[in-house]
């Protein structure tokens, strides 16, 4: 970075947008060098501004907007004085990007190996087998992983995962021998085991061929993982840049230090430590604080702060833009957000069961054509859940975890009734109820209720929040007009709304408040069992802590069991005291929390753990990834359904026989044809930080080195 | 938080949309037009001089004056009188005629729609084999067995119309239906009338508006063609597609017999179809918001 002139520099950048006839700016005085080699994370919050900055970047504002104040420098020259040509021939040559969705990039007429030609050889003649272009087109699919270059050469786009699909891009991407890739949250909409892997391969194609790398991303994980340097946005002005490592170490930055704190970690329990939001919500660009943008929000904010907008400085080997970053340096100011009152650990104990599944299985039937009826050809369906049995306890959380198509919806929607599973039970506090939402009483169907995934949707735009909460009063509680009025008011503070948020609409909310609404609405009830389905894994990580900790905090006050089903083990853990691993509608393994984290585990959840980005650069953990493509629940792989991508595949045993239920401690066990010795011998636990482990944390009292107690940490020690 | 102090914080939905169709030139004209209209075809009896029928032989084929604002027709009937009393006509004909079609359609396409499967998939191939006739054909054929009366004008329309409508319901309820607050309602046991009536319907709104305002225009167009070709509204009735026909034999002698009426179709079809794009607008601003 010193000396020269850097690839790539942001020099006081503001961009503005129009919107009606006012500019506002959504980027604001933004600093920022990339050496050459040097992999860069961006970081930040939904409303920070940074995907406007990578649009900047590449000069691809949309109309309204533009880069009024600064300069984009590339290789020092100026890059807003280029024409559209001059950037074709020179910029776009040397920088290539990666985005979030891959489909709408790659051409859905045309083969990939096309596509790929198209980069490497722009006016070439389409080409023949043999030649010289489709040979490289080739050896750039073999280098980002694809086990049958030739097999997706001759694909169309439609007919890869979006796994495939992203790798396709980045090969693309590379074709071009870029200095400088893009990447703007290209693993967001991916599995873990999906995102581990591209992570490796763009780690090692950066290492290989000294480009350099812009990694937009709001994922704390996933920069640390990968990048040398973060900076780290918000509200559209860069509040702190350092050596990853210096970054994770010591935040100098209260809003970096209020991201961590938001952040469950891998093997934290909410019965040991709580998580701390960030009060109130981001700014927006039209109406910004007068001082620090960060003032309103901010633990440690003294009257300076919002008389003016602190300058960048310099701190150690990075820059923040605080006044105060001195203080929490030397520790005279705490810059955690201050603790939620500390909360009982569940007992230990049988508790009763709420909810118990057994043999649940859920086909689509897929339709056959004239022809296959005719010939006789076999009904063929869709095996979303084959074969599913969980508990959920008064007052506990079980956690349903799988990568998608792994059945966790289906499963969830079909023990609610709304479609109806094609076999197994559903009892409900003893009692076995109807397959069917129609069939049960309005009394079962109180008992079970769900938060459902996305905020946007959850919520009816044409009717007041208050509309949709007095319902369940007046319909499931059978309650009067005025009685129900009271409940709603005091619902929504439960849920730590006001009562005036009764009178308003969803559009007049943010993100967070849709989903406690839906929370709120959700237990109005007074549901037995709640099922969460990916409830918090759309909302920003400072919002996403706020949820979870009201709804744990839910769970204390009444004793309701859930069924919290993410993809996300981070948060699954943190939640939950069982857990569930399902892959392709089998149940993997399954039992208390604690257990199901360290070893003995089973394959897959090994692979799982292994995947998941730490929040620690430092952390030493096992290094496994799952070869190839999740099989299609049409043709489930006979025996073991994960034989196909276990890296502890055995041989013929996996393929033909189903694995029996190898039990351990009480309630945990697993579905492996390998003894549990055997795994319990072989297998590290997948994570241990680079912090000393300590005791289940300090009970929140410092989150940040409170670290990660281990993963088998739940109050029971481990065997 | 009761339902006063609601409508306190928020104005009304419809003088929103009021204030919006103003806020646009074309869409401002649309609506005063269509209110010009109204207000004639409310008011009309009160304002006309003398009955749609009432002639008066020694004021035969005069043209217009201040006793006859648009002049006479050759059975010495006052035109204006007759264009005002057309307009009462064609908003009841066309208005009643589309409203039926817009029930039917909306209830059948709510109901086929959310229901799914094979119900969805017989009502809408009975639709489709409706909306394959032209409407034309169509009203032409119905006609000739029902006999031309002001009823069967009106079935004319719903009949032809209710599958359009029944479509475009069926557009937006495929979307909402699978929308998680659907769910949700379907999770607090809420009856088949509730989550059609409060949760899909609402949706289903804006378009529905726009449509309709399209259909009438349409309808409108309808009940003048038949008019004119005689199969519709019958004489002596003052239909303003018959006036046209009527007046046709005598464009050179008085020209204003036609021009009024045929005035009267076009000023009434291009302000409700600029209404129907302004409400078009206004209505998606409004969700979005």
């Amino acid at each position: 970075m010193s000396g020269g002139v850097p690839l790539l520099a942001f020099e006081s950048v503001s961009v503005a947008y129009r919107r009606g006839r006012r500019w506002s700016r959504a980027v604001r005085g933004f600093d920022l060098r990339i050496g050459a080699g040097v992999t860069y994370g961006l970081v930040g919050e939904s409303g920070s501004g940074k995907s406007t900055l990578a649009l900047a970047l590449l000069q691809v504002l949309p109309p309204n907007g533009r880069v009024v104040d600064g300069r984009i420098l590339f290789r020092g020259e100026d890059l807003s004085g280029w024409s559209r040509d001059r950037l074709r021939n020179e910029f776009y040559r040397q920088v290539a990007m990666v985005p979030q969705d891959p489909l709408p990039s790659l051409n859905p007429a045309h083969r990939i190996g096309r596509q790929i030609e198209e980069v490497l050889d722009p006016r070439g003649m389409p080409t023949g087998p043999a030649s010289e272009v489709r040979r490289r087109a080739l050896g750039m699919l073999e280098a980002v992983g694809m086990a049958d270059p030739e097999r997706v050469a001759r694909a169309y786009p439609h007919q890869l995962s979006g796994g495939m699909q992203q790798r396709v891009l980045i090969a693309m991407a590379l074709a071009g021998e870029p200095a400088l890739l893009v990447l703007d949250e290209p693993t967001t909409n991916l599995d873990v085991t999906t995102e581990a892997t591209i992570l490796d391969l763009v780690r090692g194609l950066v290492a290989d061929r000294d480009t350099a790398v812009l990694y937009v991303s709001h994922s704390l994980g996933v920069v640390a993982e990968l990048c040398d340097r973060v900076a780290v946005l918000y509200a559209g002005e860069l509040v702190e840049d350092a050596p990853t490592a210096d970054l994770y170490r010591q935040p100098r930055h209260p809003y970096t230090q209020g991201l961590f704190d938001s952040v469950p970690r891998l093997g934290t329990t909410r019965r040991a430590v709580a998580l701390r939001p960030i009060p109130g919500r981001i700014p927006l660009p039209q109406d910004l604080p007068p001082g620090c943008v960060f003032e309103p929000r901010c633990p440690i904010a003294v009257d300076a702060c919002s008389r003016a907008r602190p300058e960048l400085e310099p701190a150690g080997e990075g820059w923040a833009r605080c006044i105060r970053w001195r203080d929490i340096v030397d520790g005279s100011a705490d810059p955690h957000q201050p603790a939620p009152p500390a909360r009982t650990p569940a007992g230990g104990g049988d508790v009763p069961v709420a909810l118990d599944v057994s043999g649940l299985r859920k086909r689509f039937p897929l339709r056959r054509s004239l022809l296959e009826v005719l010939r006789g050809a076999p009904q063929r369906a869709v095996r979303a859940v084959e074969d599913v049995s969980l508990t959920v306890r008064q007052g506990r959380t079980l956690g349903l975890v799988g990568e998608s198509g792994s059945g966790k919806s289906t499963t969830a929607r079909a023990i609610l009734g709304l479609d109806p599973p094609s076999a197994g039970t559903v009892t409900l506090a003893g009692q076995v109820v109807a397959a069917t939402l129609a069939g049960r009483s309005p009394e079962a169907i109180r008992r079970l209720q769900m938060v459902f995934q996305s905020a946007d949707e959850a919520l009816n735009p044409y009717r007041t929040v208050g509309a949709a909460l007095r319902r369940p009063f007046r319909r499931l509680a059978g309650l009067s007009r005025e009685e129900a009025e009271v409940r709603v008011a005091r619902l929504l503070e439960d849920v730590q709304l006001t009562p005036a948020y009764a009178a308003r609409r969803p559009a007049e909310l943010s993100g967070g408040e849709k989903q406690r609404v839906a929370v709120a609405r959700a237990f109005a009830a007074e549901p037995e069992v709640l099922v969460f389905d990916e409830s918090v894994s759309g909302l920003d990580v400072s919002v996403q802590a706020a949820i979870l900790n009201l709804v744990g905090d839910l769970q204390e006050e009444r004793g309701t069991g859930y069924l919290f089903i993410s993809h996300d083990l981070a948060v699954v853990s943190f939640l939950a005291d069982y857990v569930t691993v399902v892959y392709l509608g089998h149940v993997m393994e399954a039992g208390p929390a604690g257990r199901v984290l360290s070893p003995p585990y089973h394959p897959y959840t090994e692979a799982l753990l292994s995947a998941i980005p730490l929040l620690d650069p430092g952390a030493e953990r096992s290094h496994i990834r799952l070869e190839g493509e999740v099989p299609s629940p049409v043709d489930v792989p006979s025996g073991c359904p994960f034989h196909t991508r276990c890296p502890r595949f055995l041989g013929e045993v996996c393929v033909s026989e189903e694995p029996p239920w190898r039990q351990t401690e009480e309630g945990h066990g697993v579905y492996c044809h390998i003894p549990l010795d055997e795994l319990r011998a072989t297998q590290a636990p997948a994570f241990r930080f680079a912090a000393a482990e300590g005791p289940a944390g300090g009970r929140g009292d410092d989150v940040a080195d409170a670290a990660p107690a281990g993963a088998g940490d739940q109050g029971d020690g481990d065997g | 938080m009761t339902d006063s102090a609601l409508s306190a914080r928020r104005p009304r939905r419809w003088i929103a949309v009021v204030r919006g169709l103003y806020a646009r030139p074309s869409s401002a004209i649309g609506a005063s037009l269509v209110s010009l209209f109204v207000v004639l075809a409310v008011f009309g009896p009160l304002m006309t001089p003398y009955g749609p029928i009432e002639q008066t032989f020694t004021q035969r084929s005069r043209p217009p004056s201040l006793h006859h604002y648009f002049g006479t027709d050759h059975l010495g009937r006052d035109v204006f009188s007759r264009v005002v009393a057309g307009d009462r006509d064609i908003f009841l004909l066309a208005g009643s005629g589309t409203l039926v079609a817009v029930v039917v359609g909306t209830l059948a396409g709510l109901l086929a729609t959310y229901r799914g499967a094979w119900v969805e998939e017989i009502t809408y191939r009975f639709f489709d084999s409706v909306l394959a006739v032209p409407a034309l054909l169509l009203a032409l054929l119905l006609l000739g067995s029902l006999g031309p009366s002001r009823t069967s004008v009106l079935a004319v329309i719903a009949v032809a119309y209710t599958p359009i409508v029944a479509r475009v319901v069926r557009s937006v309820v495929l979307d909402t239906k699978t929308k998680e607050y659907v769910l949700a309602a379907r999770m607090q046991g809420e009856s088949l009338a509730f989550i059609l009536g409060r949760e899909v319907l609402p949706s289903v709104l804006p378009a529905l508006a726009v449509e309709s305002a399209l259909r009438f225009s349409y309808a409108i167009f309808l009940v003048a063609s038949l008019g004119f070709l005689g199969v519709g509204v019958q004489p002596p009735n003052p239909d303003w597609g018959l006036m046209v026909s009527e007046a046709r034999d005598f464009v050179y002698l008085t020209p204003w017999t036609l021009v009024f009426p045929a005035l009267g179709i076009s000023l009434l079809v291009v302000g409700v179809n600029l209404l129907a794009d302004g409400l078009k607008r206004v209505l998606q601003v409004e969700v979005s918001a």
